[in-house]
Protein backbone atom coordinates (compact mmCIF):
# COMPACT_ATOMS: atom_id res chain seq x y z
CA UNK A 1 0.00 0.00 0.00
CA UNK A 2 2.74 2.44 0.97
CA UNK A 3 4.73 1.42 -2.11
CA UNK A 4 1.80 2.41 -4.35
CA UNK A 5 1.79 5.84 -2.74
CA UNK A 6 5.56 6.15 -3.18
CA UNK A 7 5.32 5.09 -6.81
CA UNK A 8 2.57 7.62 -7.43
CA UNK A 9 4.56 10.45 -5.84
CA UNK A 10 7.69 9.46 -7.79
CA UNK A 11 5.75 9.38 -11.06
CA UNK A 12 4.17 12.81 -10.57
CA UNK A 13 7.53 14.27 -9.56
CA UNK A 14 9.38 12.78 -12.51
CA UNK A 15 6.71 13.98 -14.95
CA UNK A 16 6.88 17.50 -13.47
CA UNK A 17 10.66 17.50 -13.91
CA UNK A 18 10.26 16.27 -17.49
CA UNK A 19 7.80 19.10 -18.17
CA UNK A 20 10.35 21.56 -16.77
CA UNK A 21 13.06 20.15 -19.04
CA UNK A 22 10.80 20.30 -22.11
CA UNK A 23 9.89 23.86 -21.18
CA UNK A 24 13.47 25.00 -20.85
CA UNK A 25 14.17 23.60 -24.30
CA UNK A 26 11.06 24.79 -26.11
CA UNK A 27 10.27 28.22 -24.65
CA UNK A 28 11.27 31.12 -26.91
CA UNK A 29 12.62 33.53 -24.33
CA UNK A 30 14.84 33.61 -21.26
CA UNK A 31 12.10 34.97 -19.02
CA UNK A 32 9.59 32.34 -20.09
CA UNK A 33 12.23 29.65 -19.59
CA UNK A 34 12.88 30.95 -16.08
CA UNK A 35 9.17 31.00 -15.30
CA UNK A 36 8.70 27.41 -16.44
CA UNK A 37 11.84 25.98 -14.90
CA UNK A 38 11.71 27.18 -11.32
CA UNK A 39 8.14 26.24 -10.46
CA UNK A 40 7.97 22.84 -12.14
CA UNK A 41 11.43 21.73 -10.99
CA UNK A 42 10.74 22.74 -7.39
CA UNK A 43 7.48 20.78 -7.44
CA UNK A 44 9.15 17.75 -8.98
CA UNK A 45 12.13 17.69 -6.65
CA UNK A 46 9.87 18.24 -3.65
CA UNK A 47 7.65 15.30 -4.60
CA UNK A 48 10.63 12.99 -5.15
CA UNK A 49 12.06 13.96 -1.76
CA UNK A 50 8.65 13.46 -0.15
CA UNK A 51 8.55 9.93 -1.51
CA UNK A 52 11.98 9.32 0.07
CA UNK A 53 10.62 10.64 3.35
CA UNK A 54 7.79 8.10 3.13
CA UNK A 55 10.11 5.26 2.13
CA UNK A 56 12.41 5.39 5.15
CA UNK A 57 9.86 5.64 7.98
CA UNK A 58 11.91 3.78 10.61
CA UNK A 59 14.82 6.21 10.32
CA UNK A 60 13.73 9.55 11.67
CA UNK A 61 16.95 11.24 10.58
CA UNK A 62 16.32 10.50 6.90
CA UNK A 63 12.77 11.82 7.04
CA UNK A 64 13.99 14.96 8.78
CA UNK A 65 16.72 15.44 6.20
CA UNK A 66 14.32 14.99 3.30
CA UNK A 67 11.86 17.48 4.80
CA UNK A 68 14.75 19.90 5.43
CA UNK A 69 15.80 19.68 1.78
CA UNK A 70 12.19 20.32 0.69
CA UNK A 71 12.03 23.36 2.96
CA UNK A 72 15.38 24.64 1.73
CA UNK A 73 14.46 24.11 -1.94
CA UNK A 74 11.13 25.90 -1.54
CA UNK A 75 12.85 28.76 0.26
CA UNK A 76 15.80 29.31 -2.06
CA UNK A 77 14.43 28.61 -5.55
CA UNK A 78 12.30 31.82 -5.80
CA UNK A 79 15.15 33.93 -4.40
CA UNK A 80 17.62 32.56 -6.91
CA UNK A 81 15.12 32.95 -9.76
CA UNK A 82 14.41 36.54 -8.81
CA UNK A 83 18.10 37.41 -8.65
CA UNK A 84 19.01 35.83 -11.97
CA UNK A 85 15.97 37.40 -13.64
CA UNK A 86 16.92 40.83 -12.30
CA UNK A 87 20.49 40.38 -13.54
CA UNK A 88 19.25 39.28 -16.95
CA UNK A 89 17.12 42.42 -17.17
CA UNK A 90 20.10 44.59 -16.31
CA UNK A 91 22.51 43.05 -18.80
CA UNK A 92 19.93 43.47 -21.54
CA UNK A 93 18.72 39.98 -22.40
CA UNK A 94 16.40 40.43 -25.36
CA UNK A 95 12.72 39.69 -24.97
CA UNK A 96 10.53 37.52 -27.13
CA UNK A 97 9.00 39.34 -30.11
CA UNK A 98 5.53 38.49 -28.81
CA UNK A 99 6.05 40.34 -25.54
CA UNK A 100 3.37 43.01 -25.33
CA UNK A 101 4.35 45.05 -22.29
CA UNK A 102 7.37 45.72 -20.10
CA UNK A 103 6.40 47.37 -16.85
CA UNK A 104 10.02 47.85 -15.80
CA UNK A 105 11.04 49.88 -18.87
CA UNK A 106 12.72 53.07 -17.68
CA UNK A 107 12.08 52.36 -14.02
CA UNK A 108 15.62 51.32 -13.13
CA UNK A 109 18.37 53.83 -12.64
CA UNK A 110 21.12 52.93 -15.09
CA UNK A 111 24.02 53.66 -12.75
CA UNK A 112 22.81 52.74 -9.29
CA UNK A 113 20.39 49.94 -10.30
CA UNK A 114 17.81 51.43 -7.97
CA UNK A 115 14.16 50.83 -8.70
CA UNK A 116 11.83 53.82 -8.70
CA UNK A 117 8.06 53.67 -8.78
CA UNK A 118 6.22 54.81 -11.87
CA UNK A 119 4.31 57.74 -10.38
CA UNK A 120 7.32 59.40 -8.75
CA UNK A 121 7.23 63.15 -9.14
CA UNK A 122 10.16 65.48 -9.61
CA UNK A 123 10.21 66.37 -5.93
CA UNK A 124 10.72 62.74 -4.95
CA UNK A 125 13.72 62.32 -7.17
CA UNK A 126 15.24 65.54 -5.84
CA UNK A 127 14.73 64.55 -2.23
CA UNK A 128 16.83 61.39 -2.76
CA UNK A 129 19.67 62.71 -4.89
CA UNK A 130 22.32 60.12 -4.00
CA UNK A 131 22.06 56.47 -3.17
CA UNK B 1 6.50 -5.39 -9.87
CA UNK B 2 8.46 -4.12 -6.95
CA UNK B 3 9.09 -0.48 -6.24
CA UNK B 4 12.79 -0.86 -6.97
CA UNK B 5 12.14 -2.26 -10.45
CA UNK B 6 9.59 0.44 -11.19
CA UNK B 7 12.07 3.15 -10.22
CA UNK B 8 14.89 1.56 -12.21
CA UNK B 9 12.88 1.08 -15.41
CA UNK B 10 10.43 4.01 -15.39
CA UNK B 11 11.46 6.88 -13.13
CA UNK B 12 15.18 6.96 -13.84
CA UNK B 13 14.73 6.89 -17.66
CA UNK B 14 12.28 9.81 -17.42
CA UNK B 15 14.82 11.78 -15.40
CA UNK B 16 17.54 10.78 -17.87
CA UNK B 17 15.54 12.17 -20.79
CA UNK B 18 15.04 15.38 -18.80
CA UNK B 19 18.80 15.61 -18.24
CA UNK B 20 19.47 15.21 -21.96
CA UNK B 21 17.00 18.01 -22.80
CA UNK B 22 18.65 20.33 -20.26
CA UNK B 23 22.09 19.53 -21.69
CA UNK B 24 20.82 20.51 -25.17
CA UNK B 25 19.78 23.88 -23.73
CA UNK B 26 23.20 24.30 -22.07
CA UNK B 27 24.95 23.75 -25.40
CA UNK B 28 22.51 25.89 -27.43
CA UNK B 29 21.79 28.64 -24.89
CA UNK B 30 22.14 31.99 -26.67
CA UNK B 31 23.11 33.96 -23.56
CA UNK B 32 25.00 33.15 -20.41
CA UNK B 33 21.91 33.54 -18.17
CA UNK B 34 20.20 30.77 -20.12
CA UNK B 35 23.10 28.51 -19.27
CA UNK B 36 22.95 29.56 -15.62
CA UNK B 37 19.30 28.58 -15.19
CA UNK B 38 19.92 25.39 -17.18
CA UNK B 39 22.72 24.55 -14.73
CA UNK B 40 20.39 25.27 -11.82
CA UNK B 41 17.75 22.95 -13.28
CA UNK B 42 20.44 20.34 -13.94
CA UNK B 43 21.48 20.30 -10.28
CA UNK B 44 17.83 20.16 -9.16
CA UNK B 45 17.29 17.12 -11.39
CA UNK B 46 20.50 15.69 -9.92
CA UNK B 47 19.02 16.02 -6.43
CA UNK B 48 15.96 14.13 -7.66
CA UNK B 49 18.07 11.40 -9.26
CA UNK B 50 20.09 10.91 -6.07
CA UNK B 51 16.91 10.70 -3.99
CA UNK B 52 15.28 8.17 -6.28
CA UNK B 53 18.49 6.14 -6.43
CA UNK B 54 18.65 6.01 -2.65
CA UNK B 55 15.10 4.62 -2.64
CA UNK B 56 16.02 2.07 -5.30
CA UNK B 57 19.13 0.81 -3.51
CA UNK B 58 17.68 1.23 0.01
CA UNK B 59 20.74 3.18 1.12
CA UNK B 60 19.63 6.30 2.92
CA UNK B 61 23.15 7.80 3.08
CA UNK B 62 22.77 9.34 -0.38
CA UNK B 63 20.27 11.87 1.00
CA UNK B 64 23.20 13.74 2.59
CA UNK B 65 24.74 14.23 -0.85
CA UNK B 66 21.44 15.60 -2.14
CA UNK B 67 21.35 18.10 0.71
CA UNK B 68 24.83 19.47 -0.05
CA UNK B 69 24.05 19.58 -3.77
CA UNK B 70 20.90 21.66 -3.21
CA UNK B 71 22.99 24.10 -1.16
CA UNK B 72 25.63 24.36 -3.89
CA UNK B 73 22.99 24.99 -6.57
CA UNK B 74 21.63 27.98 -4.67
CA UNK B 75 25.07 29.43 -3.98
CA UNK B 76 26.13 28.95 -7.59
CA UNK B 77 23.12 30.80 -8.98
CA UNK B 78 23.57 33.64 -6.49
CA UNK B 79 27.26 33.98 -7.32
CA UNK B 80 26.60 33.95 -11.07
CA UNK B 81 23.92 36.64 -10.83
CA UNK B 82 26.10 38.80 -8.57
CA UNK B 83 29.13 38.73 -10.83
CA UNK B 84 27.16 39.08 -14.06
CA UNK B 85 25.45 42.19 -12.71
CA UNK B 86 28.80 43.55 -11.54
CA UNK B 87 30.32 42.96 -14.97
CA UNK B 88 27.45 44.75 -16.71
CA UNK B 89 27.63 47.75 -14.39
CA UNK B 90 31.22 48.88 -14.98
Amino acid sequence: MISILIGLLCTIGAVAILIAAIGILRMPDFYLRLSVTVKAATLGGGLLLLSAAFYFPEEVSVTTKALAIIFFLTLTAPVAAHLIGRTAYFIGTEKWKGTVRDDLAGMYDKDTHQLSSGDATEGDSVSHPSS
Amino acid sequence: MTLSTYIDYVILPILGVALVLVFIRIFKGPTVVDRVIALDLLITIGVGVITVYSISTQKSTFIDVAMILALIAFLGTIAFSYYLEKRGRK
